[in-house]
């Protein structure tokens, strides 16, 4: 499987970066960590005549922990899973990331390509919906930030302009108890349903809520109809019913190798009411 | 086409000057160019694991990176683990537990469990099994790979504790 031909370029700051991408237009694509575009290239499903190499951007990598929480987009899957500062403050991430793909791709597999690539198979985008983050971009013309909520259009279509480069995601500390549940048929598959949810409570009643679902949809499902149905209830059966009737009113599954419509639907009411669960139990 | 480059890259503790197309994957550098022929290629899609190398500390699918993101990069591949008259290790446990049978998918197993070993020194199956979970094995059922790594670990921590 040879890819086409392309030229090949590694800046060494943001700005010759940016101007690589001015001067070729959609003509050229960055590449990170490359385990979700070396894949397309190969079967020519993705043709890109200018590859631009962020690997040697330093600027683009770190996390920085604190009541923000920010994480440099050439930050790998495996450095999210090893940072213990960010794992005793999000430990979702961990969670998260440790269902992506397998260790190889982890190693390579950065946050910023995840996030950036538009499938819908991805598990990041989900759970940055779930946490309102947002993502900074930066391009000749400046720099701009993009709610994760506002980020997807379809797939492979999304908020950033060609000429803009992601440079970090960034979230508020999670409040209360976070859960990244996901059905796969095999570890390194993408997954069939996966929910993300973040619940605070007082007592014994939600106060808060927030419910993501990936790759029931074209695009990452962010369900306020679900996450409404647990506000000021104690998540009790029926609260947690209704919260899977209004995910189920949000997505839009599509029948593929993973299965039929119905049975997808099935598997992401299964995967929100554990999901639901864990998070209201750690809550 | 686009034109030839040179890049280098240390391979097996060996500088190595390769001339060839950024588009190049490091899986046929590996093979073509330097004739290592240990690293596999099994299906070429990023999934199996065969084709496992170590690059700058990283157990990575050298199917799926380019000649032109290693360019400065150092690799070890199973070349540079062990040689039929020192085996490494993991090697003398692979042999010692039946932990190949047809041997297709064995140097990317090894290969990877080394740096697994590194990260982790006393893994339990558990840890082997989820480490491992980028490599797959038609032949061996798994069961005996894991106890391969395992011997291995206890191997080389008692190596490691003599020495000390
Ligand atoms: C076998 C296998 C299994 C996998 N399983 C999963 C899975 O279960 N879940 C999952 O989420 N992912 C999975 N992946 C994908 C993997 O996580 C990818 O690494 C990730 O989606 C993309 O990150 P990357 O750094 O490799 O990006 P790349 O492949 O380098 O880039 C992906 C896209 O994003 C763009 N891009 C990358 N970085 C930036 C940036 N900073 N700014 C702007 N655009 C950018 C690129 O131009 C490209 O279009 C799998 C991959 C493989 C090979
Ligand atoms: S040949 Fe590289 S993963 Fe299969
Ligand atoms: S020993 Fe044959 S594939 Fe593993």
């Amino acid at each position: 499987m040879i890819p086409a031909a392309f030229e090949y370029y590694r800046p060494r700051d943001i700005s010759s970066a940016v101007s690589l991408l001015d001067q070729f237009g959609d003509e050229a694509r960055v590449i990170a960590g490359g385990h979700s575009l070396i894949p397309m290239m190969k079967l020519r499903m993705a043709d890109v005549p200018h590859l631009v190499d962020l690997q040697d951007l330093d600027e683009l990598s770190g996390i920085e922990v604190g009541d923000t929480i920010k994480i440099g987009a050439m930050t790998t899957q495996y450095e999210m899973i090893n940072d213990d500062d960010l794992a005793d403050v999000a430990p979702i991430l961990r969670e998260a990331a440790l269902q992506i793909a397998d260790p190889q791709v982890r190693y390579m597999g950065t946050i910023g390509g995840n996030v950036a690539n538009g499938d819908p198979g991805n598990d990041l985008p989900g759970l940055m919906q779930c946490l309102d983050a947002v993502y900074s971009v930066v391009s000749s013309d400046g720099k701009r930030t993009i709610p994760a909520r506002e980020f997807y259009k379809a797939a492979f279509s999304t908020a950033r302009k060609d000429t803009e480069i992601l440079t970090s995601v960034s979230f508020c500390a999670p409040k209360g108890g976070c859960a990244y549940v996901k059905q796969k048929r095999k570890i390194g598959d993408y997954a069939t349903a996966a929910a993300a949810v973040q619940i605070e409570r007082q007592g014994d009643r939600c106060t808060a809520a927030s419910i993501a679902m990936t790759n029931l949809s074209d695009i990452p499902v962010w369900s306020e109809a679900a996450a409404s149905a647990l506000l000021d209830t104690g998540v009790d059966e029926g609260a947690v019913k209704s919260a899977v009737s209004g995910m189920l009113g949000d997505i839009d599954p599509a029948e593929d190798n993973r299965g039929p419509v119905a049975f997808k639907r099935h598997v992401a009411g299964v995967i929100l009411t554990r999901a639901i669960s864990s998070a209201w139990a750690r809550a | 086409m686009s034109k030839q480059q040179q890049y280098r890259i240390k391979v097996n503790g060996q500088e190595e000057t390769i001339t060839a197309e950024p588009r190049e994957l490091l899986i046929y550098t590996l093979r073509e160019h330097l004739n290592l022929t240990g690293p596999h290629i099994g299906c070429e899609t990023s999934h199996c694991g065969a084709c496992t190398v170590t690059m700058n500390r990283k157990s990575v699918k050298a199917c799926t990176v380019f000649i032109a993101q290693a360019d400065g990069a150092e690799i070890t591949t199973i070349e540079g683990l062990g040689d039929p008259d020192v085996l490494h290790p993991l090697q003398e446990a692979f042999r010692e537990h039946h932990g190949l049978q047809c041997g297709y998918c064995t140097p990317g197993m090894i290969t990877r469990a080394a740096r697994l070993l590194e990260e982790n020194p006393d893994p339990t199956d558990e840890d082997i099994r989820f480490g491992m979970a980028g490599n797959l094995c038609r032949c061996t059922g798994y069961q005996n790979i894991v106890k391969s790594i395992k011997a291995a670990a206890r191997t080389m921590n008692e190596t490691r504790e003599a020495a000390e």
